[in-house]
């Protein structure tokens, strides 16, 4: 991961004429407007009134900004809850990923035994069937273990990634295998080299998977929409996706809502920048 | 840009496509495309036969169990039985009262009779042509974005990659927001210029491409970033070679930016494709059955999600799904196959 060349180019002497570049910069922040426009317009109309958002021609800041919008997400939405099932499923997903693929992983890239070639071949299978022909059967199983609206519905499925174990098998991979060597001399077991040596050099790859399991699991609809119909258990990424479009809810309170969803993956995304844009080009970028 | 790759499998060329697959991707699946001749981690070194390195062997192979079974029982439960059990599923119809009873091959021939499904394959071959025209847009700003001696480009790719970021029902609600007829932002801009904006979401004959528009700002984000990372990788000789020959920026790009990252187009054409064949979450979250223009915009995968989880035809929705992937691997054959007369690897 450390070696992917998404940074930013490295030019030691910038060019004496920058106004040479006047045009690019006008056809980028044009583009610019055009991503982020959306966002801008978005806080705007969660802090007018009802009234407001139904003038023409539209006004651009709220008159007198409604900060209750706000307040009014936790009185008539059960956001509270929402936000807390979404959080329990990313968690959940994240960590258990974590420690399942980082051990498959590791044992894919040093460990040799008979079939080794075929029983990754099998995990690489799963991640080119496309996600349609999972969901009837793992609604079933689901549904037989008697965990239709519950929490662990969220989670269980998702702990298992074959994506996560191909991710982090390629990161041991790229590890020199010197400190194992001198570890399984000084008597070490796989377990403790595998504990104590390798999981801290495989971070920046750890962060990754979890980087991507964030975005992936706190903004997954499907999965919950088919298993959990009780608002109560449901994850914001359902919740408010099922509010929209109905008449009972106040297009500024759910603005407000999507604002405060949205919030804490754009908040990580502002913090671990580099790890997601890597996490990101990393998954589209084995070709 | 495979930085993580090994040399082995860099040397022999294998370099497997592997990605989430757009939006659409739902419970822990990646939709995904083969790569060709991969021969996953042979061993490096071959194991001479003898007694203490079998001990060896059967060491490893007890750690190897252990590390490995969870995340394998898991698999095959989850993700590779389904696959066998949504074939099964295929030939079966669920009762009135629950139960399933074998229906052989019913199911595909009400599939293939059933105008629905030519309808809902035209709307997502049309999503499909539509999120393509992405890319010479991802294309152009990476380029822009990789100009000598630009100031800003961080922030820049820190604006442009925004929308990957968002929950679909956030985007959902901001562009049904942009596009209302009545009071939204696009209609007034529009009418500045004198143009009579339209109802976009409502109207079948905008609704489709209105819904691929937002699809093509919530990807742009990705593929510029590889985009970028691609152009980086790009020998800075051949541009100073092109300088001294007198080509200009535009003809740099054609010349040598293109055909240089020719393989990143090509990958990303290839996740663009899958992910656009598999369009759900927006179609869920811009439009709905209650829409007039719903039938223009219905893709594949939402008649899926209607007939196995809201009108309880799971037999019908296997089939279904069986057919989605028919098409996806038969696409993704056909980008392979053409590959090899545009994209040049170096």
């Amino acid at each position: 991961m450390s070696e992917l060349t998404t940074g930013l180019p490295r030019r030691p002497r910038p060019k004496p004429l920058r106004r040479r570049h006047l045009g690019v910069h006008a056809v980028l922040i044009l583009g610019s407007v055009v991503m982020v426009g959306p966002f801008f317009w978005e806080v705007m109309t969660s802090l007018k009134t009802l009234g407001e958002t139904l003038t023409v021609p539209p006004t651009v800041f709220p008159r007198s900004p409604r900060w209750s919008n706000y307040g009014d997400v936790f009185d008539t939405l059960p956001f509270g809850q929402m936000f807390w099932n979404s959080t329990i499923q990313t968690l959940g997903r994240v960590l258990g990923q974590l420690v399942l693929c980082s051990m498959a992983g590791y044992a894919f890239a040093r460990f040799e035994f008979r079939g080794r070639s075929l029983l990754f071949g099998l995990f690489l299978s799963v991640l080119m069937v496309p996600s349609q022909l999972f969901l009837l059967p793992q609604y079933e199983i689901v549904a037989g273990l008697g965990w239709l609206n519950s929490l662990q519905a969220l989670i269980v499925p998702g702990l298992f990634s074959a994506f996560g174990t191909f991710l982090l098998r390629q990161f041991f991979l790229s590890l020199p295998r010197e400190l194992e060597e001198a570890a399984k001399l000084d008597g070490a077991n796989h377990w403790q080299i595998f504990t104590r040596i390798m999981l801290p050099l495989a971070k920046p790859g750890l962060i990754a998977l979890a980087v991507l399991d964030v975005l992936w699991s706190w903004n997954d609809l499907m999965w919950p929409l088919v298993v959990n119909n009780d608002p109560s258990k449901m994850p914001l990424s359902v919740g408010l996706a099922s509010l929209i479009g109905q008449f009972s809810v106040d297009t500024t309170t759910l603005m407000a809502g999507s604002v405060l969803a949205t919030l804490p993956v754009l908040l990580l995304f502002v913090v671990l920048q580099k790890q997601f844009i890597q996490g990101i080009a990393f998954s589209g970028s084995k070709g | 840009m495979a930085g993580v790759l090994t040399d082995r499998e860099q040397a022999s060329g294998t370099v497997g496509a592997t990605a989430p697959a757009g939006s659409s991707s739902g419970s822990g699946s990646r939709g995904d495309t083969p790569a060709p001749g991969r021969r996953p981690g042979r061993p490096g070194r071959s194991h001479q036969p003898g007694r203490g390195m079998s001990r060896m062997r059967r060491n490893d192979l007890f750690w190897a169990a252990v590390f490995i079974l969870p995340t394998l029982l898991g698999l095959v439960v989850f993700y590779l039985w389904p696959v066998v059990r949504t074939l099964l599923i295929s030939f079966t119809e669920t009762g009135p009262f629950g139960g399933s009873e074998f229906v052989g091959l019913a199911n595909y021939r009400e599939l293939f009779g059933d105008a629905r499904l030519w309808e809902t394959m035209l709307n997502t071959v049309k999503f499909t042509v539509v999120a393509l025209l992405g890319i010479p847009v991802a294309l152009v700003i990476a380029a822009l974005l990789s100009t000598e001696g630009l100031r800003g480009v961080r922030i820049y790719r820190v604006l442009y990659f925004l929308p990957v970021v968002t929950m679909p029902a956030a985007v959902g609600l901001i562009w049904r927001t942009l596009y209302n007829g009545d009071v939204g932002v696009i209609n007034a801009l529009l009418g500045l210029v004198g143009i009579e904006g339209t109802n976009w979401l409502s109207n079948p004959a905008t609704a489709l491409y209105a819904i691929a528009a937002v699809g093509i700002w919530l990807s742009l984000g990705t593929q510029i970033v590889i985009f970028l990372a691609a152009i980086q990788g790009v020998p800075k000789d051949l541009y100073e070679a092109a300088a001294l020959d007198g080509a200009g920026r535009i003809r740099q790009f054609w010349s040598i930016t293109l055909p240089q990252i020719s393989p990143s187009v090509f990958f990303i054409s290839v996740l663009a494709v899958i992910g656009a064949l598999q369009t759900f979450d927006l179609i869920f979250v811009m439009t709905g059955p209650t829409n007039p223009a719903y039938p223009q915009t219905e893709t594949i995968v939402a008649q899926f999600y209607q007939r196995g989880f809201v009108e309880n035809q799971q037999g019908y929705a296997a089939a279904i799904a069986l057919v989605i992937l028919v098409v996806i691997v038969a696409v993704t054959a056909l980008q392979f196959r053409l590959q090899k007369k545009w994209v040049h690897y170096v």
